[in-house]
């Protein structure tokens, strides 16, 4: 019996095909949005997390930045020491400078950056070796010739026939001996590629490139136990103490903190998958009415049909059941376009935006789920009507 | 043949409206019928015949009155009840012939089986079989848009008969046909009458009345006279009073 009804309901579906595809519109569309929103926000969501993770969790970028009169004061050594020992709870604590070099290996070039850094700022941004060994101390003081290479610029200008370790490289015209490669650290947004670098001494760095003593920024690495706000309190104090900031001067130096980001960009994709869930909401309740809209018109046009079916001696919920499976059958028909739509969109914007397509398989039953139930509550009201119809007034209508 | 009576009307009244626009369309019509007659309902318009046929077709309930179906008392049953009494015992054939448009001869004719609970082999085989009492078998597949008139009633029929049903209502089942096909019609409903089915139809051509065993005719709402042992080469029968 309710495979008849089924099988009744996609017959009298598919007869009017056009119809049924625009009555089912915006249950498509309700639910192509959803799902696309739901699939995006979480590869977004999955993307940041990644990239903060590459930053090293608990951990606080330290920038100098310009004043509104212009002035830029940059950090040195001393700062990083101050941070060192004066604040509670620093596990590493680490200042970088960089630069854009031509990297030369073997007759190739490449364009890369040089960064001078120590081993502490390996621990702070937790990047890891593939193979080789880190800075010897007396390297690190000395600012030794020694490099540790990016994946990408082992990739680009070194044979991956044989191993880069002891091979000599040349950085702009500053010859230095490779020691290490690094694992692959990912990229932060707007930094450029993190994998296309080269590391050296900080002291190097800043002597033979820079020419000044000068560090761009300082990484910070704190135990979990201290609160982020705790240590962004402490930072600002020091650092404005020792850049003398009077009371009503604004800070000259800014800091980034890798769990705020994280939960900025989370609440940020929450607030738009609400509105976008909101929208859906609303386009499902159109899309109901658009139901009930059209099974009302059906119950109209088959009432011939209906008054036959009674005569027969159909029961009235025999009836109302028929055209209930309809109003469920087209909802589903437009849940499942909704989430064959939003598979091919979400395929589609993640990979021209470069996010990582997480399916999300709770959302897509959800959405089919609230389809039927869209079904059951619109159609019910027109099933209704038609199981009331009295037989003899049905069998007359023209 | 039997001699129990299938159908029983006593005092059945019909009401339509209410108050001022209030309209009495049966005023008392006392009805019996055996089983296995061949009854013709006739009478001008407005006579009430319609409204009795909807009442013995368990469509509509009287307004006063015992109607007993099968020693039922079918004025106090439920929508739902008097629906499958339909489905078990009535096969109904209507002037227009009220097919289901755009659906095949034996889906059409499988329909009452549906509300049966049948299966689908069973279902069509059932259903090919009563085709093939109307002689249409090779127009099975075919949509009543396909087939004639005399098609499309005889299909009708043939949906009619699918469950066996005790008694056949045919309201005016010629009225929208030739002669002819008529005719066929007829002869066909005989040959049925005589397999034991109880058949009731309504018409007011007195040609297609010759065909019944018995004539009934409506006036003003009540019955106005019986006739019996209608039918050539049937032993006549008497009127019995009533």
């Amino acid at each position: 019996m309710f495979g008849t009804t089924l099988m009744l309901a996609f017959r009298e579906i598919t007869r009017h095909i056009l119809r049924s595809f625009l009555t089912t519109l915006g249950i498509i569309i309700g639910v192509a949005a959803v799902i696309t929103m739901v699939t995006l926000g979480k590869g977004v969501t999955a993307d940041i997390e990644e990239q903060i993770s590459s930053l090293g969790a608990n951990v606080f970028f330290v920038f100098p930045i310009a004043t509104d009169r212009g002035q830029f004061r940059p950090f040195d050594e001393r700062d990083v020491a101050a941070v060192r020992e004066q604040i509670a709870g620093v596990k590493f604590v680490a200042g970088q400078v960089e630069r854009n070099v031509i990297a030369f290996h073997n007759g190739q070039d490449w364009r890369s950056k040089v960064e001078g850094v120590g081993n502490e700022f390996l621990d702070a941004r937790g990047i890891e070796l593939e193979e080789g060994r880190r800075f010897t101390t007396a390297e690190e003081t000395s600012g030794a010739n020694v490099c540790i290479i990016g994946p990408t610029v082992r990739e680009e200008i070194f044979p991956s026939s044989s191993s880069p370790i002891g091979e000599r490289m040349r950085l702009d015209n500053v010859a230095c001996q490779v020691i290490a490669v690094y694992k692959t650290r990912g990229s932060v947004g707007g930094s450029g590629d993190d994998d296309n670098a080269v590391l050296m001494p900080l002291n190097n760095v800043q002597r033979r490139f820079m020419g000044n003593d000068n560090i761009g920024y300082m990484v910070v690495a704190y135990d979990a136990a201290y609160s982020s706000r705790a240590m962004t309190l402490a930072l600002v104090d020091l650092m404005r103490e020792r850049r003398v900031l009077l009371e009503g001067q604004a800070n000259d130096f800014n800091i980034v903190d890798t769990a705020q980001i994280n939960e900025t960009i989370a609440g940020t994709v929450g607030v738009m998958t609400g509105v976008v869930a909101l929208i859906a909401a609303i386009s499902l309740i159109v899309g109901g009415v658009g139901i009930m809209n059209i099974m009302l018109v059906s119950v109209t046009e088959r009432t011939r049909e209906i008054g036959i079916r009674l005569a027969i001696g159909a029961l009235a919920r025999e009836v109302q059941l028929q055209f209930l499976t309809e109003a469920v059958v087209l909802c589903c028909f437009g849940g499942l376009i909704g989430i064959l739509l939003a598979l091919g969109i979400s395929i589609a914007l993640t990979s021209a935006i470069d996010l990582p397509f997480l399916f999300d398989p709770f959302i897509n039953v959800l959405s089919f789920v609230i389809s039927a139930v869209i079904g059951i509550v619109f159609g019910f009201f027109p099933a209704r009507r038609a199981s009331k119809l009295d037989p003899i007034e049905a069998l007359r209508h023209e | 043949m039997t001699r129990e009576p299938i159908i029983e009307l006593e005092g059945i009244t019909k009401t339509f409206g209410h108050g001022l626009g209030a309209f009495q369309a049966l005023k008392g019509v006392d009805l019996a019928i055996e089983r296995g007659d061949f009854v013709a309902v006739m009478g001008p318009s407005g006579s009430g015949k319609s409204t009795t046929m909807n009442i013995l077709g368990c469509l509509d309930t009287p307004t006063s009155g015992v109607f007993r179906f099968l020693g039922t008392e079918v004025q106090s049953l439920t929508r739902d009840q008097r629906s499958l009494l339909r489905r078990k015992y009535l096969g109904f054939v209507f002037q227009g012939f009220n097919l289901l448009a755009r659906t095949s001869a034996v889906e059409n004719v499988e329909l009452p089986l549906i509300y049966r609970g049948q299966g689908k082999a069973e279902r069509r085989e059932t259903a090919l079989k009563a085709l093939d009492r109307v002689g249409l078998v090779p127009w099975a597949e075919h949509t009543p848009a396909e087939l004639s008139g005399g098609q499309q009633q005889r299909v009708a029929i043939a949906r009619a008969l699918v469950t066996d049903p005790d008694v056949l209502l045919a309201d005016e089942p010629t009225g929208n046909l030739d002669s002819e096909r008529s005719l066929e019609i007829m002869e066909f409903l005989v040959e049925l009458n005589k397999t034991g089915i109880t058949i009731l139809m309504v018409t007011h051509e007195a040609e297609m009345a010759q065909f019944a065993r018995t004539v009934v005719h409506f006036k003003d709402g009540v019955v106005d006279s019986i006739e019996r042992g209608h039918r050539s080469g049937q032993p006549l029968e008497q009127a019995e009073a009533h």
